[in-house]
């Protein structure tokens, strides 16, 4: 009971129990969190992930800034009935490039991780816009003000270094043409052939139908490539993580 | 700090820590508190033993039972698929203009066929299927490109005018705003409206009408009865895609529609798509 007893001189010093409290959690947070940097099923590597196109990511920050995380989760658990509506669960490695991630925990709405592809531009322009008028059922709030707010890439670039400083690894060219990728991929009729060779995949379409750039573009860009980056036909998960 | 003494009245000993003068009574913890306590560490141990756990060096312990999150989904998804393999072999080799409604393939198709409908296409076409401004209405007899089995199997396979399937069904009528002047186009739109609905002018529907031949009979035929090779819709029956008052028409007229449906082929197995075919079929408006 000898060591017991040297308890007390801890309590009785709050500089001394700050220390050694702070180095209990230390040491809970190295066995934790440290090994998910190494340990290889957490750092699984998978064909055909890439870094988000400038109008891609601008979209992506529309989503954020509206909250559809709180009402949308974007992790398709490895579950049947989650398998069968939503598509092939979700890898750890597809959401690598997302700061944050945006797996959310809360579904009011459906998962949205394997959106991309599954319907038009203009139904995704309907909908947010009225979501009501495709679903009837749905109790979504309206985001018309989306096909109505202009956008530029006046901070793109700046937007794309602050990926990259946070290790999304970006080559210099991607940032040197992030404001002209960010317009192409909205119209149909530019030269984006540079675009899809430093986004494979991309899809480019004038997203909202009208000939401004604004953030519904944005958000359907981000929203079109969600979970379409792998390709399960070629792919197979290592099934024993 | 060590000041043990045994409590007066209770004649139990205390535990040595005195604040104020107020001294606490070292009583055990309740013997059903304790043994829960070594219980669970007990079978904290063992659960960390039996399933993945602990760290090492490349991957963590994989655990005695050899449990995996994946294997457990590829399992379950294989023992519900094996529970249906009879019928789903039979419904993909089964010539579907074949079976009766009667059939138990036919009843198993529909119901598989429903549920995929609802998880996949409602969002468009409405629970019901009964569409949506822009997304066709599937109860009618009225179809763009083909209401038989094999059209409707075709349609889902491949879609309409997605660039993911290069044999998605595909058309584009031209957007007339930037070819026919004005004048004509309300014309041509009074004579479309013309066709299903004797609240209109008679005199602007004739003159419509020389325009419609010129320009618009290639597609829609000469009656204007729609062709489904180019999926171009009948202007005769009164069923409106996007609308059939005469702004939602006249907008139509000059800017024209792109509708698209995804190749559900792509994200679909073969006996869901042909499940969803005779889903589709059978809600009443099936050639």
């Amino acid at each position: 009971m000898a060591l017991l007893e040297k308890h007390a001189i801890l309590e009785k010093s709050p500089t001394l129990l700050l220390t050694f409290s702070l180095l209990v959690v230390t040491v809970g947070g190295i066995i934790e969190i440290a090994p998910l940097f190494w340990l290889e099923n957490t750092i699984e590597e998978v064909e055909g992930v890439r870094p988000y196109s400038p109008l891609e990511l601008t979209g992506r920050d529309i989503y954020v800034r509206e909250g559809c995380y709180v009402c949308h989760s974007q992790m398709i658990r490895p579950l049947r009935d989650e398998v069968e509506r939503y598509g092939h669960y979700s890898l750890a490695a597809e959401s690598m490039y997302d700061h944050p991630f945006q797996w959310g925990s809360k579904r009011t709405g459906p998962d949205l991780a394997r959106v991309g592809g599954r319907y038009s531009d203009a139904w995704h322009v309907d909908h947010l816009i009225d979501p009501q008028s495709v679903v009837p059922e749905s109790v979504m709030p309206k985001y018309e003000f989306l096909a109505e707010t202009k956008i530029e890439p006046t901070y793109v670039t700046d937007l794309l270094n602050t990926h990259r400083m946070v290790g999304v690894p970006y080559t210099d060219e991607q940032l040197e043409q992030a404001s002209a990728d960010f317009t192409a991929q909205a119209d149909p009729m530019s030269d984006f052939d540079g675009l899809l060779e430093r986004y494979p995949g991309a899809a480019v379409s004038n997203f909202d139908g009208q000939p401004e750039l604004t953030e519904m573009d944005a958000l359907i860009a981000y929203l079109q490539v969600l979970g379409t980056m792998v390709d399960f036909s070629t792919f197979t998960p290592d099934p024993s993580r | 700090m060590t000041d043990r003494k045994i409590d007066e009245t209770t004649g139990t000993e205390t535990t040595g820590h005195s604040w104020d003068g107020i001294e606490e009574l070292n009583n055990p913890l309740p013997r059903w508190w304790l043994w829960t306590l070594y219980v669970t560490i007990v079978w904290g141990i063992g659960y960390t033993i039996a399933y993945p756990a602990w760290p090492m060096i490349s991957g963590a312990t994989s655990g005695l039972l050899g449990y995996s999150t994946r294997a457990e989904v590829a399992e379950d998804i294989a023992a519900h698929e094996a529970l249906n393999e009879g019928l789903v072999a039979d419904l993909n080799s089964a010539d579907l203009s074949a079976l009766a409604p009667s059939d138990d393939l036919h009843r198993y198709a529909v119901s598989r066929g429903a549920s995929i409908f609802r998880a996949q296409c409602s969002q468009c076409h409405g629970s019901g299927a009964a569409g949506a401004v822009g997304y066709p209405n599937l109860l009618d007899d009225d179809w763009l490109w083909g209401g038989d089995l094999a059209s409707i199997e075709y349609t889902i396979e491949h879609g309409v005018r997605n660039e993911a399937d290069f044999d998605a069904r595909y058309s584009q009528m031209p957007a007339f705003g930037e070819i026919l002047p004005a004048d004509e186009i309300t014309s041509v739109v009074e004579y479309v409206v013309s066709l299903s609905s004797p609240d209109h002018d008679s005199g602007l529907a004739e003159m419509g009408s020389t325009v419609f031949a010129d320009n618009c009979a290639t597609c829609h035929g000469d009656t204007a009865l729609g062709d489904r090779e180019v999926g171009a819709p009948n202007l005769a029956d009164a069923i409106w895609l996007f609308g059939g008052d005469r702004a939602a028409i006249t907008k139509t007229v000059e800017n024209a529609r792109f509708g698209v449906m995804p190749a559900w082929g792509l994200r679909l197995s073969d006996e869901d798509v042909r499940a969803v075919t005779i889903y589709v079929h059978s809600l009443g408006g099936g050639e």
